[in-house]
């Protein structure tokens, strides 16, 4: 294993996360019945992050939940270590809301599928739209991003890394290779 | 730390590290019980059967609720514990089930050992809801997982547990959960209802239920089965209510604070005041609330348990 | 028919003797033990590196016939035996219906004319039906054949019937065999009182159940003036006052079973129901002072108390499953491995409590290579190991404590009767 590459750093991963929210709020005309949804684990702190950004343009706060989609995963009898189990957090009303959906890397679109299944579950949003770091490429379900903060071409054999200070004591976003 | 156990037989045999799992995600499991559709997908597809040889209505409630709430499929099985000895015996019932594809077994049973029998005979997992006088693993750890919510640790915290020691699950396993996880125990029962070498399991032990109560941050009373009475050894229901009922009078001179629990169903004016019972320190129905989660925990936990323990010597 | 057994370390106790060289065997009997043997035998086993002893007597085995022929027979028990080693065994009267007459031992004596592969010793019980009311007949059993009497599984709860058992058997100079258990205070316990049972949720069989028992009958057996034999041995407290008797002079011997000192009640945690018996397996201190007291010589005799049940009657919940294990085919393994290899006991010591001893106690002709006796001898692989497997068991139960147990020692030939009965299949 070796990192290939480094894609972004903390200056750029800002930049982007700028950059998607003023596209949210514009797409969304306004932050009116805005919420975020952040996936543990790195999804929580982009959306976090996210909220901070849509904040300084707009004056005003937004909420923030947190899902753990596990228990939705359709690996769960496939996979040999069990995941551990976390709380998910959203103590605000989703229904006719416009969730965001947070997460680090786009990749085979599972994950999206089970928290997608998981927020139903906590009602029934007027409208879910998914923001993403990085978009890797590689799907195996129908499902595409509304934001993106940047599309990386990859290969199988690669794995991306997003790494954020609240985590891993830095931003950035590195390509490994296996 | 992983899980990697098929069955929850009993808290003996489990680590401190495995029972603080059980609680860390029982934890994650309490918010599913509190939305507005109470239920996930993560047993979705399984079958757990609920196999009751004694009755029970909570605990096997409890196990259902947390099943279905996991989306698994629930079977009840309770075998007229009378036919008993002409009947099928305990592991060709249990063989039946595994036939049936079941996922998990939740077994009740009069005997002890009964679960660990299970678990010998069975690929399948086996969880067990109260065996005899040896084991009720989930009740202990609903309780502990209770404490450790109300008093923020359980590490160092005084808890007494008074009443019929001699012939509760509920007491064993609540000793080995607690002092694994560095509680300071106190038994407080007449003596004829403390079982030999029970200090073996580092606790204290008194008869004296003021001293037992006066430094304890939790109380959990035991109900009083005076039905099961087998020798004259036994004490009179009233006279036990004189010298080890938990009255208001007798909290008062505990620390204000002191939790009250007990795994149910009440006796009423035999182990505990009524008053006391419905009073600001009990948090009875609270532990009945916490028991579906934890049951989740641990349905969620051994259904992806995948160890071998009988392995051939060879 | 001639059988030389060729160059193996023979030990014998009786005539003081462990030494390499031959034993030979002629019509049944042994006719020569000495170096560099010449004969014309045709069978000639070779044991070298192998130990040649007198064929095990085991004074405590329950063949179940008649009446649980499901469990075991005089047939497939006596096999089993020869596949222990074991060519001499007394078989315990707890039979359905019990040995208390002469209509039933004679139906017992018959069974084993007929079918009996090794030397069936009798006993017969003490009280009809083994109720603890009325006393056999023990003058005229003892004529008709029986050596021992015994209520094995209970114990003459009456201190007067007791008394007066013992004084007809020291009258007819029968040996009586006690199962020292007051049932008032072993009540329906299922292991050790203690720790263990309390940890088990199980009510527990205490200490005190055995050796006040023990106390009782050696006082009794004291004042009667008869010889009297303690069976299964499990604790600390019996061994002392065993011991203390013996210093007094008085007629007591006692036997333990290999689990007693091979196991303790740290195996019966997991609730194999495989460990349980009665008496129960007991903590490591008593299995200690077990094995001190074999090594001392309080405790004359190991026997098997081969108690085969069905796997029904033993694959249940702990608390309904029966009591007892079988032991004829693991009771030499399991002494060797706990005993001669730990050298505890050597090897003439070990021969004296599984075969001399016991021929002794019960007066039988058995138990020495002395030449002139039938030709009841083994021969023994003491280092070879072998692993306890279910399927391998001669007996028709298979409710052992060593399955799937690693033990050294194995039995490579049995001679009954100066006829090569067992031969080791493995090799």
């Amino acid at each position: 294993m070796k990192e290939k590459a480094k894609i972004l750093d903390g200056d750029t991963i800002l930049r982007a996360l700028m950059r998607i929210a003023h596209e949210i709020l514009e797409k969304n005309k306004g932050i009116d019945k805005l919420c975020l949804v952040g996936i543990r684990n790195r999804g929580v702190y982009l959306a976090h992050r996210l909220a901070e950004c849509i904040k300084r343009i707009e004056h005003k706060d937004i909420p923030v939940g947190i899902l753990d989609i596990t228990l939705y995963r359709d690996d769960l009898t496939l996979i040999a270590q069990q995941p551990l189990v976390r709380k998910t957090e959203i103590d605000f009303d989703i229904n006719n809301k416009v969730v965001i959906l947070v997460d680090d890397v786009l990749y085979t679109g599972r994950t999206i599928r089970a928290a997608l299944d998981a927020l139903v579950d906590f009602g029934r949003p007027k409208l879910i739209q998914l923001a993403i770091l990085v978009d890797r490429g590689h799907r195996e379900l129908p499902i595409r991003a509304d934001y993106v903060g940047k599309n990386i071409p990859t290969a199988l054999r690669e794995t991306v890394e997003v790494r954020l200070k609240e985590v891993d004591g830095v931003d950035e976003v590195v390509i490994i290779e296996q | 730390m992983a899980w990697t156990r098929k069955d929850l037989l009993g808290l003996e045999s489990l680590s401190r590290e495995e029972i603080e799992l059980i609680l860390s995600t029982a934890e994650s499991f309490k918010e599913v019980s509190t939305r507005e559709i109470k239920k996930v997908p993560a047993l979705r597809g399984k079958t757990v059967v609920n196999l009751f040889y004694e009755p029970s209505t909570r605990t096997r409630v409890s196990f259902e609720v947390a099943a279905k709430r996991l989306s698994a499929d629930v079977i009840n099985i309770s075998p007229e514990t009378s036919s008993v000895r002409k009947g099928e015996t305990l592991v060709d019932t249990g063989r039946n089930i595994q036939a049936l594809k079941a996922d998990i077994i939740v077994v009740r049973h009069a005997s002890s050992g009964a679960a660990a029998m299970l678990s010998r005979h069975l690929d399948i997992s086996v969880v067990n809801a109260g065996d005899g006088w040896h084991e009720h693993p989930t009740q202990a750890l609903l309780d502990i997982f209770t404490l450790k919510e109300k008093i923020g640790r359980i590490k160092g915290i005084n808890v007494t547990i008074v009443g019929d020691i001699a012939h509760s699950r509920v007491a064993r396993s609540n000793i080995w959960g607690l002092t694994k996880l560095g509680a300071n125990v106190t038994l407080c029962a007449p003596k004829m209802l403390i079982p030999v070498g029970i200090e073996e399991m580092g606790v204290n032990i008194t008869d004296n239920i003021d001293d037992a109560l006066v430094r304890a941050d939790a109380v959990n009373v035991l109900r009083m089965q005076f039905e099961r009475d087998e020798s004259a050894a036994f004490p009179e229901a009233l006279d036990y209510f004189r010298k080890f009922g938990i009255t208001s009078e007798r909290l008062n001179k505990a620390k204000k604070n002191i939790i009250l629990m007990h795994p149910g169903p009440i006796n009423r004016g035999i182990e505990i005041e009524s008053d006391v019972a419905d009073g600001p320190n009990s948090v009875i129905l609270e532990q009945v609330i916490n028991g579906i989660a934890l049951r989740m925990a641990v349905l969620f936990l051994v259904s992806q348990g995948h160890d071998k323990k009988y392995e051939d010597i060879n | 028919m001639k059988i030389l057994i060729k160059g193996g370390r023979v030990v014998d106790p009786a005539n003081n003797l462990d030494k390499v060289c031959d034993v030979l065997i002629e019509n049944g009997k042994i006719s020569k033990v000495a170096l560099n043997i010449k004969t014309d035998a045709k069978e000639i086993i070779d044991a070298s590196s192998k130990i040649v002893v007198p064929g095990l007597v085991d004074m405590h085995v329950h063949l179940r016939e008649p009446g649980r022929e499901d469990k075991e027979t005089v047939k497939s028990g006596t096999l089993a035996a020869l596949a222990g080693g074991v060519t001499s065994l007394l078989a315990m009267p707890n039979t359905q219906p019990p040995i208390d007459s002469k209509e039933h031992l004679d139906v017992l004596g018959d069974i084993i004319n007929k079918t009996a592969r090794a030397n069936v010793f009798i006993a017969a019980s003490i009280t009809k039906g083994r109720l603890g009311e009325e006393l056999v007949d023990i003058a005229s059993l003892k004529k008709q054949g029986i050596v021992a009497i015994t209520d094995d599984g209970d114990s003459v709860d009456s201190d007067i019937l007791m008394s007066s058992a013992f004084s007809k058997a020291g009258e007819s100079n029968v040996l009586v065999i006690c199962h020292c258990e007051d049932k008032l205070l072993s009540m329906n316990g299922a292991v050790n009182l203690g720790f263990t049972s309390t940890r088990m949720g199980l009510r527990g069989i205490s200490k005190e159940s055995e050796y006040k028992r023990i106390e009782r009958d050696i006082t009794l057996a004291k004042d009667a003036g008869a010889c009297l034999h303690i069976a299964h041995v499990s604790c600390k407290e019996s061994i002392e006052l065993i011991a203390d008797a013996k210093k007094k002079g008085i007629a007591i011997t006692a036997e333990t079973a290999p689990h007693y000192f091979a196991l303790d009640e740290a195996a019966v945690i997991d609730y194999d129901t495989n460990m349980k018996m009665n008496p129960p397996l007991r903590t490591t201190q008593d299995r200690e002072s077990i094995k001190q007291a074999l090594k001392d010589g309080i405790i004359d005799v190991i026997a098997s108390d081969h108690a085969p049940h069905t796997e029904n009657e033993k694959d249940i919940e702990f608390e309904r499953a029966e009591f007892g294990v079988t032991g004829l085919e693991t009771e030499l393994s399991a002494s060797i491995t706990e005993l001669v290899n730990t050298n505890l006991l050597n090897w003439p010591e070990l021969v004296k409590k599984m075969s001399f001893n016991p021929a002794q106690i019960l007066g039988i002709d058995k138990g020495t290579l002395t030449p002139g006796r039938a030709a009841d001898i083994i021969v023994v692989s003491g280092d070879r190991e072998r692993i306890v497997k279910k399927e391998e068991f001669v007996s028709k139960s298979k409710n052992s404590p060593f399955l799937n147990r690693k033990l050294k020692g194995v039995v490579e030939y049995t001679i009954c009767g100066g006829k090569i009965a067992y031969k080791y299949k493995k090799e």
